[in-house]
C-alpha cells in the first residue's frame, strides 16, 4: 500500500461526502462512539522507518503492530514511557489516535507528552507533516500533539515520531492493606516526595505502588515505604493496563472518570479502581450518565463512558459552547467535507 | 503623508479613549516617552513604537480591552516580560500592545495536588520561590527565568537546560484559562487528566501569542531533587564530545542536564564568571545527575566510565553545591559573556539529530570563514538545541547583514539535516522566513486555518510566526536568485 494510492481513496471520498472509518487492528473499536463509515484498513502501511536508540526518537509508519514497536524498543533496553494499553492487535497509529495511557501516565507524562511529529493525510488527501524527529520544536502551531487522541478525526496518521525512554533496571511493587481515603492520601503524599515511584492504583482495600529506576534508588526507596512485596510485579499492571483484571470483567458499564488526583474518594454507587494517584478512577455502575458526570465535574473533572452496549449518552463529557465551535472550526480545517471517523469523538462533528 | 500622520494620530486618540472609558489613565500609555521601553522585546534588532499601550489589572479589563480592539478592528500584541529571543512581543504601529506584567498574583500553591495556579505575569523562578517550602518547584529554567513570566513561556513553550529530563512548557502545564480576541473565556487543559476533545492546550503552548491571550495557568510542581551533582568533562576534539553524549545515553542514562560549550564559548565566559573551565579543551560538556544521594553517586560513577570510554582528557566533578553552581554559572552567562567580547551578538536556536552534530558544527566552522564572523556555540547537548552565537557589530551595516545571512544558512542547515528551525525561542518575526523552507506550502495554509479557528479576522499578533504563502514565493524567489541558477532575469514561480 503506498501513500498516494491512500490519499487517493481518501481524495476520492470526500469528492463522494462519503465517510470513512479509518481503521488500524481494530483493537479500540469499543472506545468511543459507534464508528461508521467504510473502512478504510490502513494496517498495510506498515514498519519501523527509523530507529536510533542513541537519539532516543523511534518513527515508524502508523499501521506498524504496536507489538512490533516495543519489540524493537525492548531489544535496546528502551521502552515507551507512557505505557499504552494494547487491548488487542493494536498499531501505532490507533495508539496515538485514541491516545490513551498507561499506568506510568502520572510519574513520566502522557502519550501526547512524547509525540514528536507526525506524518498525516487530512481529509482533502493532502500530505502534510508536522513537527520532527527532534526533542524540541517550536516551529509552527503543535499540531502532531493535537493530532494525539483526536480519534482519526483530524486526519490518517500515516507516520509518527515518538520520544522513547531507557527501560529502569529495577522495579518492584509494594501492596498496603489500606481503605481508600487514606490510600489517596498516601499516594499523592508520595509523589510530592523525591521517591521513584512510577504507578500507583487501588482496589478493595489494597494500595499498590511500584518503584521503577535504578537498583540503588528503588532499593533505598522500598524500605522507607514499608508495605509487602508483590511476587509478579509485570503481570499485575499489565493486568491493569490490559484491563483483564478482574474488575473489569463483567457487564456493568465501565466509567474512566478523571479528577484532579488529591480528589476525596467519589462517593458513586458500584465498584471503583484508583490508579494515577488518584487522578483516575475506574468504576463499574448502573448510575445514569447524568449523574455519574455531574459527580465528576462538582470534583473538576470529566467522566468517560468507556465500554458500555449503550453509549446513546456519549463516550465522552460534552464541550462548552465556545469549545465546541472551535473542534468544529478545526475538523473544518482539516476535513471540510467531513468525512474521517464521523462522529467518534462528539456528534456534531 | 500629513493626512496620514494626522489621520493616524486621530486613530491612537480614538482607541486609547475607548480603552479610557474602563482603564485609569496611567494604564492607557501612548505618548512616546511612555511607550518607548516597549518598542522591542528581547531581539532588540527588531523595533516599533506601539499605538497604545494597554495595561490592565484584572480579567474582565483584559476582557473589555479585547472586545474594543476587536470592535474597532485593531491588532493585539500580547507581551509578558519582553525578553522573548524572536520578536514575538515586537508591536504594531497601529496596535495595541497589551502588557500582561500587572498579574502578578500567586493564585494558589496547592502541596498536596502538586500545583500552583498563577497570573501569566508572575516570574518562572518565583513559581518555584512559592514552591520551595513545600520541598517542590517548577521544571522548566529557561536562562531568564528570573525575569521571564509564565505567561510568555506557555507562548513560546520555553525550555531550560534540564528539559531532557523533566521536559518544556508543555510538559508541565496542566491548565491555561484565557480570553478569545472577542473576550469569550476559555478553559484549556485540566487539573484532571486528559481532557476531554480535542488537545487544545498542546496547540495553545507555543502558539505565540496567536490564538488567544492567556490570563490564568496551573502548573505541574515536582518533588525537588534532594541532592545533585555535576561533572565537566573536557575533549580534545568537538566531534568526540558529540558522540560522548550519544554514548550516555546508549547507556540507558537521562542525566538532569547535558550541556556542551566550544573553546570560542568558554574562553568568553570564563573572562566573565571565573567558572573554572578547562581552556585548553576544544570542547566541554556538563553532565549533571540528579535524585537520592545512593542514585546520584550511582549514576555519576557510570557517567564518568561513559565518557572516559568516549575519550574525555579530564574529568572533574562537583564536590559540593558551590561548585555545582560555579559549574552552571559559566554555561548560565553565556549569552551576556558574548556581550563583553563583541558589540552584538545573534543567538541561533535549531535543533538537529545529535548525530548530524560534527556535520553541522564543520558547517558553521565553514560559514565563518565565508562570512569573516566568529561564531562560538552552547549546546543542549542532550536534546539536540544548538544554540551558535554570532558576534557582530550592529553599527556595520554590512555585518549586520553578513550576519541574517550566517544565521539563514545555518538554520536552514538544520532543516536539512531533520532538524527545525527553532527548538525554543520560537518562530516570532525573526524566523519567519526560514518558515518556508521548514514547512510546504500546504502545511503553512493549515497553520493559518488552526490561526483562523481561534481568530478568524487575524487580530491576535498578526504577521508573525505564520508567513503568508505570498512571503514564502516572495523569499524563495530570492533564494533562487543567490543560488547559480541559470537566467537569472527569468522569473519564475
Amino acid at each position: 500500500m503506498t501513500l498516494s494510492a491512500l490519499q487517493e481513496e481518501i481524495r476520492a471520498a470526500a469528492a463522494r461526502a462519503a465517510p470513512l472509518r479509518l481503521r488500524g487492528g481494530g483493537s479500540k473499536d469499543f472506545y468511543g462512539n459507534e464508528p461508521r463509515g467504510e473502512l478504510l484498513d490502513v494496517r498495510r502501511y506498515a514498519g519501523i522507518v527509523d530507529y536510533e536508540p542513541s537519539e532516543l526518537v523511534l518513527t515508524a509508519r502508523g499501521g506498524t503492530a504496536l507489538a512490533e514497536v516495543e519489540q524493537a524498543l525492548a531489544e535496546h533496553g528502551q521502552c515507551l514511557p507512557f505505557e499504552p494499553p494494547h487491548f488487542g492487535a493494536a498499531t501505532l497509529g490507533g495508539c496515538i489516535a485514541a491516545g490513551l495511557s498507561g499506568p506510568r501516565r502520572a510519574a513520566a507524562g502522557a502519550l501526547r507528552d512524547f509525540v514528536l511529529g507526525v506524518k498525516l493525510i487530512d481529509g482533502r488527501g493532502r500530505l502534510l507533516e508536522f513537527g520532527g524527529r527532534v526533542m524540541k520544536n517550536v516551529a509552527g502551531y503543535d499540531v502532531s500533539r493535537l493530532v494525539a487522541g483526536s480519534l482519526g478525526t483530524l486526519g490518517f496518521i500515516a507516520e509518527a515520531s515518538v520520544k522513547v525512554l531507557p527501560r529502569p533496571s529495577a522495579e518492584r511493587t509494594l501492596a498496603f492493606e489500606m481503605a481508600e481515603a487514606p490510600a489517596l492520601d498516601a499516594m499523592n503524599r508520595w509523589a510530592g516526595e523525591p521517591l521513584p515511584v512510577s504507578a500507583s492504583a487501588w482496589h478493595e482495600g489494597t494500595l499498590y505502588v511500584r518503584l521503577s529506576g535504578s537498583a540503588a534508588a528503588v532499593q533505598a526507596a522500598a524500605p522507607r515505604l514499608g508495605g509487602s512485596e508483590l511476587a509478579d510485579t509485570v503481570a499485575f499492571w499489565r493486568s491493569l493496563r490490559e484491563q483483564t483484571h478482574a474488575f473489569f470483567s463483567g457487564e456493568a458499564p465501565l466509567w474512566r472518570i478523571a479528577v484532579p488526583s488529591a480528589t476525596a474518594p467519589l462517593e458513586l454507587g458500584g465498584a471503583q479502581l484508583l490508579e494515577w494517584n488518584g487522578g483516575l478512577r475506574w468504576l463499574r455502575s448502573s448510575l445514569s450518565a447524568q449523574e455519574i458526570r455531574a459527580a465528576a465535574e462538582r470534583a473538576g473533572g470529566h467522566a468517560t463512558l468507556f465500554r458500555a452496549r449503550d453509549k446513546s449518552a456519549g463516550a465522552f463529557t460534552p464541550l462548552d459552547p465556545v469549545r465546541l465551535r472551535l473542534h468544529r472550526e478545526l475538523k473544518r480545517a482539516f476535513d471540510p467535507a467531513g468525512i474521517l471517523n464521523p462522529g467518534r469523538m462528539y456528534a456534531q462533528f | 503623508m500629513g493626512e496620514a500622520v494626522s489621520l493616524s494620530l486621530s486613530r491612537r486618540h480614538e482607541v486609547a479613549r475607548a480603552l479610557r472609558e474602563f482603564l485609569p489613565a496611567r494604564a492607557v500609555l501612548f505618548d512616546e516617552e511612555d511607550t518607548r521601553p516597549y518598542e522591542c522585546d528581547g531581539l532588540t534588532a527588531y523595533r516599533q513604537l506601539p499605538m497604545v499601550v494597554a495595561l490592565p489589572e484584572t480579567e474582565e479589563q483584559v476582557r473589555r480591552t479585547l472586545q474594543v480592539c476587536s470592535s474597532m478592528n485593531v491588532p493585539v500584541v500580547p507581551r509578558g516580560a519582553g525578553t522573548g529571543l524572536s520578536g514575538g512581543a515586537l508591536p504594531l504601529g497601529d496596535g495595541v500592545l497589551l502588557s500582561m506584567a500587572k498579574f502578578m498574583r500567586v493564585l494558589r500553591v496547592d502541596a498536596r495536588a502538586r500545583i500552583a495556579v498563577v497570573q501569566p505575569g508572575v516570574r518562572n523562578a518565583a513559581i518555584s520561590e512559592v514552591a520551595a517550602p513545600h520541598g517542590l518547584y517548577y521544571a522548566p529554567d529557561p536562562s531568564s527565568q528570573i525575569a521571564c513570566t509564565i505567561g510568555g513561556n506557555v507562548a513560546e513553550n520555553s525550555g531550560g537546560v534540564h528539559c531532557l529530563k523533566y521536559g518544556l512548557t508543555l510538559h508541565n502545564v496542566l491548565r491555561v484559562r484565557g480570553l478569545t480576541i472577542d473576550g469569550e473565556p476559555l478553559e484549556l487543559g485540566s487539573e484532571a487528566p486528559d481532557a476531554p476533545g480535542l488537545d487544545l492546550l498542546a496547540l495553545a503552548v507555543g502558539s505565540e501569542g496567536m490564538l488567544f491571550v492567556v490570563t490564568e495557568v496551573t502548573v505541574k510542581l515536582l518533588p525537588k531533587p534532594q541532592c545533585a551533582r555535576v561533572i565537566m568533562a573536557s575533549f580534545d576534539d568537538v566531534e568526540k564530545a558529540g558522540s560522548a553524549v550519544a554514548a550516555i545515553v546508549a547507556a540507558g542514562i537521562i542525566p538532569a542536564g547535558l550541556e556542551m560549550m566550544d573553546r570560542p564559548a568558554t574562553r568568553a565566559v570564563e573572562q566573565f564568571v571565573g567558572a573554572g573551565y578547562d581552556l585548553d579543551a576544544a570542547a566541554i560538556l556538563l553532565c549533571e545527575s540528579d535524585g537520592t544521594p545512593a542514585e546520584v553517586e550511582d549514576e555519576i560513577a557510570r557517567m564518568e566510565a561513559v565518557l572516559t570510554g568516549a575519550g574525555a582528557v579530564r574529568l572533574a566533578v562537583s564536590r559540593d553545591e558551590a561548585e555545582r553552581l560555579r559549574f552552571w554559572s559559566g554555561r548560565k552567562a553565556a549569552f551576556p559573556a558574548m556581550g563583553r567580547i563583541s558589540p552584538d551578538y545573534y543567538c541561533m536556536d535549531g535543533t538537529i539529530p545529535r548525530k548530524r552534530l560534527a556535520e553541522v558544527l564543520h558547517f558553521i566552522a565553514e560559514l565563518e570563514k565565508k562570512y569573516g564572523l566568529r561564531c562560538p556555540n552552547v549546546f543542549h547537548a542532550g536534546d539536540g538545541n544548538l544554540h551558535p552565537l554570532i558576534l557582530f557589530d550592529a553599527n556595520n551595516p554590512d555585518e549586520l547583514h553578513r550576519t541574517e545571512q550566517f544565521a539563514a544558512e545555518v538554520l536552514e542547515k538544520c532543516v536539512a539535516v531533520g532538524g527545525t528551525i527553532t527548538g525554543e525561542h520560537g518562530v516570532g518575526v525573526e524566523k519567519i522566513n526560514q518558515m518556508c523552507t521548514q514547512f510546504r506550502p500546504d502545511e503553512l495554509e493549515l497553520f493559518h486555518a488552526v490561526k483562523r479557528a481561534f481568530d478568524p479576522r487575524g487580530l491576535l499578533n498578526p504577521g508573525k510566526a505564520v508567513p503568508t504563502l505570498a512571503r514564502c514565493a516572495e523569499y524563495g524567489r530570492m533564494h533562487v536568485h543567490r543560488g547559480a541558477l541559470q537566467h537569472p532575469e527569468l522569473a519564475r514561480f
